[in-house]
């Protein structure tokens, strides 16, 4: 029987971004956000956007495949595709879902992407229950409990008590978020770094766990990447960056109602973690750069762990900020600022910065870096990730 | 009647028929949880099917009001408007031996800055907001001991 797999199938030929803004702050819509990323993708693959003939993203994205089609011009629509669940949990299930239906035959040029204007919608921190709670929420918000920080506080709270994991493994996630957005001049936290002191002294959002600083940001921007066959992606201008393993969903009841989850204190990628790696053929030893999507610096934790790049028992040891830094680190993490401090655009920002550092064209390149692993948003349900290489790994 | 622990203004819960025996439960004082009569399991929160045995069967059957904390968090930032200057709250998780296991999620009364320790036993207390329209009563939790 022929393998079923993606790896080294398809690759990802363009990137595309904009002007990343504090929410609130972009003086463009978010439609049009989401425009100017995908023109920006097909432009850096030097393809005609006209060409492009699929649309696939996730967290309910606004900007419906359709009518992006219909107001690029698009010729022929053939794959048109939303990812289910909130938030970054799908970033890396579109850029696969891209890859799918390019290798199925489905469609051959397909766009992902994340589009994101929160001052023109509403922001995530606050609460969207009206004055009656339904279904789970009548069961949560009526208690105070209603942001996404508050869902997964009290997964964090088990899991670290249980493994006796200290904040300041939390501190160094966040820092090293902080320290690489620093050169990195479309990040909206440029020029404001963070230290231990500040980090010790924000406030708090949620005790045990969540400081400020823990938290990410939100933001306003698009992200977008062009997705085509391998054999296509060798004849364009920029250098192939391939897609060895991708894998999305939960393990077992990982979305049960009002926390009861079986397997409760997870980013809930256990099952979601072995199917990429196996497709992959490779292990969290093999990657060169970690991109952790980080809501909440617990949740990388998490992540971090279920993808076997952490040892719960020396988590305390090995999350150190010099162990997340590209200058030396043994796991240079969020290369670009990640969510915390590049943009929050739901993790699509890091399957660009994966492009970049495997096309060896990053502003804090890891040298010689072969295999970049994108962890989406952990805790959500499904969960999704990839792992991307360069020629040398096929 | 004592205030309850939260400030008025938040959401009320919605009582949704599929959970209707939980809400008018919680109104007499009792803690009232779906359980399957297909495998005489129960489950949390209310579901159309048992998901152990795919019976539509589902009952409802008191429990005793007993739990342990299977996890916290102290919120400090107002998510909502009813919570601004509030200060800090106590969410807890709560486990249920008594219910194959299932989890609830409540208030822990008291000083909001305790102590909590994963494992503690807790006693639900029955929070009753008779002016809502429709009145509810929430489950709350307190240290046993």
């Amino acid at each position: 029987m022929t393998e079923r797999s993606l790896r080294g199938k398809v690759a990802i030929a363009g990137i595309g971004e904009t002007t990343y803004y504090k929410h609130g702050q972009s003086p463009d819509a978010e439609f049009k956000l989401a425009l100017q990323a995908i023109l920006n993708a097909c432009h850096d693959a030097g393809i005609d956007p006209r060409e492009v003939d699929g649309f696939a993203s996730y967290g309910d994205d606004r900007s419906d495949g359709p009518r992006l089609a219909a107001a690029l011009g698009i010729r022929e629509l053939r794959f048109s595709n939303m990812h289910w669940g909130g938030g970054g949990g799908g970033v890396a299930a579109a850029v696969a879902n891209a890859g799918a239906a390019v290798q199925s035959g489905m469609a051959n040029c397909v766009i992902a992407f994340r589009s994101l204007a929160q001052g023109q919608f509403a922001r995530y921190g606050r609460s969207r229950t009206g004055a009656a709670a339904m279904g789970d929420d009548a069961f949560l918000a009526p208690y105070g409990l209603m942001s996404p920080a508050q869902r997964f506080a009290m997964k964090i709270t088990r899991f670290m008590t249980e493994h006796g994991i200290r904040h300041e493994a939390l501190r160094a996630i966040a820092m090293a978020s902080y320290h690489h957005a620093q050169n990195n001049p479309n990040a909206v936290m440029r020029g404001r770094p963070l230290s231990e002191e500040k980090y010790e002294s924000s406030r708090w959002i949620i005790e045990p766990f969540h400081r400020l600083f823990d938290c990410c940001q939100e933001n306003d921007g698009a992200g977008a990447v062009l997705v085509v066959p391998a054999d296509r992606a060798k004849d364009l201008p920029q250098k192939p960056v391939y897609l060895l393993g991708a894998a999305q969903g939960g393990h077992h009841r990982s979305a049960a109602p009002v926390h009861n989850a079986p397997d409760y204190a997870s980013a809930h990628f256990k099952t979601v973690a072995k199917n990429m790696w196996d497709m992959a053929k490779l292990g969290p030893k093999d990657c060169d750069v970690v991109q952790a999507y980080e809501n909440f610096t617990g949740g990388v934790l998490l992540s971090l762990v279920e993808h076997g790049f952490v040892d719960p028992k020396t988590a305390n040891e090995e999350l150190v900020l010099e162990n997340l830094l590209v200058s030396g680190g043994r796991m240079p993490m969020n290369t670009s600022g990640g969510n915390l401090a590049e943009c929050y655009m739901h993790g699509l920002e890091m399957v660009n910065e994966a492009v970049r550092q495997l096309r060896g064209t990053a502003i804090n390149q890891v040298p010689g870096a072969d295999v970049v692993a994108v962890l989406g948003g952990p805790m959500v349900t499904p969960v999704s990730s990839l792992v991307v290489g360069t020629e040398a790994t096929l | 009647m004592s205030k309850p622990y939260l400030p008025d203004g938040l959401p009320v819960p919605n009582q949704d028929s599929i959970a209707l025996p939980y809400w008018q439960g919680t109104r007499a004082g009792k803690l009232v949880i779906q359980k399957c009569g297909g495998c005489g399991k129960h489950q949390w929160g209310p579901e159309w099917v048992c998901h152990r045995c795919h019976s539509f069967d589902l009952g409802w059957a008191e429990v005793a009001p007993r739990g342990r904390i299977y996890s916290w968090q102290r919120p400090y930032h107002p998510v909502h408007g009813a919570l601004t200057d509030h200060g800090p709250y106590l969410i807890v998780l709560v486990e249920l031996p008594g219910a194959d296991g299932i989890r609830m999620v409540g208030n822990l009364l008291g000083d909001p800055m305790q102590e909590v320790r994963i494992g503690a036993e807790v006693e639900a207390v029955f929070e009753p907001h008779d002016t809502a329209d429709p009145p509810y009563t929430l489950v709350q939790w307190r240290m046993l001991g």
